[in-house]
């Protein structure tokens, strides 16, 4: 009798890479900040996704609310890695836009102007 | 053909919020967020292990890094993220994805406990990060003078110390300020000359 232990998830274990089929590395860096947001090709076609339901999660999420990929990591309880690899997968598929940060590196003025910006609004807070 | 960066672009920015456990970041983080601050996780998967050697040993190959955060809408269409650093300052990859692109950082410090924060310190100089200290005075009690806590670090005299009351909003709200203002400090001198 064949007696090989499946390889089965113990339940102890919840192997994190699973849902986006054992890959890590997302199709493009997408910064821990960076902003997402559902498209109107999103909201319309997230039917694509009844296979995988952290898509389809991810779709309403991000509907209209603007929220950074450690927020989608944060309120589905995924790892901020699986998490960007998913938001990475469907803004190639044109379902998220994807809001990366302003790079300050450097000293120009547009990264000035967004220093200001901020500071602004803090003291406005 | 100028764009002028103000019409409509959607783009955030953050903070770091570091010092040694329980100094009172996440304090800091959500007395001034719009949001219960949030906690994700990242997975350091040890490098150079293959995929057969996690079902070995699970459990054994990964490490899992908790951040808290928070959330700061500046306007429409500019978000400002609060990010506290992991704990521990062995997770350092983290900290190098934390510190990519953030604006600048706040050091907590807590003046009975002050060498937890030179690690954070060396780094954010290593990494040419602006940063401040800020003391946060628990309970309203400051054990040192800011002048004390400026020797006691070392740190270059145009770096701001102050003190703060992380669980104040508007105090944190100073800190935030005062941050802003010191990483735009650094900038102008060579920005312009102006007259």
């Amino acid at each position: 009798m064949d007696s090989h232990d499946d390889e089965e998830p113990t339940g102890a274990l919840v192997r994190p890479y699973a849902v986006t089929g054992g890959r890590t590395r997302p199709r493009v860096e997408i910064a821990i900040e960076a902003l997402v947001e559902t498209t109107q090709r999103g909201r319309s076609r997230q039917d694509g996704y009844s296979q995988v339901r952290e898509k389809q999660y991810i779709v309403t999420l991000c509907d209209g609310r603007l929220q950074s990929l450690a927020e989608i990591s944060a309120r589905m309880s995924l790892p901020l890695g699986v998490a960007r690899v998913l938001v990475a997968d469907m803004a190639a598929d044109g379902m998220v836009a994807v809001y990366e940060p302003t790079a300050l590196d450097g000293n120009d003025a547009v990264g000035t102007e967004l220093l200001e910006r901020v500071l602004s609004g803090l003291r406005k807070l | 053909m100028t764009h002028r960066g103000s019409s409509g672009r959607v783009t955030s920015a953050k903070i770091v919020i570091a010092g040694g456990f329980g100094v009172g970041k996440t304090t800091l983080v959500g007395s001034v967020s719009e949001i219960t601050p949030l906690t994700t996780e990242a997975i350091m998967t040890s490098a150079g292990v293959g995929v057969d050697d996690t079902r070995q040993v699970p459990g054994k190959t990964t490490t899992t890094v908790a951040m808290d955060f928070g959330r700061i809408s500046i306007d429409h269409d500019l978000i400002l993220y609060l990010f506290g650093t992991p704990g521990q300052t062995r997770f350092w990859f983290m900290w190098d994805e934390l510190v990519r692109g953030a604006i600048g950082a706040v050091v907590m410090v807590d003046t009975r406990r002050l060498a937890d924060c030179f690690a954070a310190i060396d780094f954010f100089e290593h990494r040419r990060l602006p940063y401040l200290v800020a003391i946060n005075c628990f309970d309203g009690v400051q054990y040192h003078d800011a002048n004390d806590v400026r020797d006691a670090l070392a740190i270059p005299p145009d770096v701001p110390v102050l003190s703060c009351d992380a669980r104040s909003r508007d105090s944190t709200k100073q800190v935030l300020i005062a941050l802003v203002e010191h990483v735009l400090s650094l900038r102008r001198p060579r920005a312009a000359s102006t007259a």
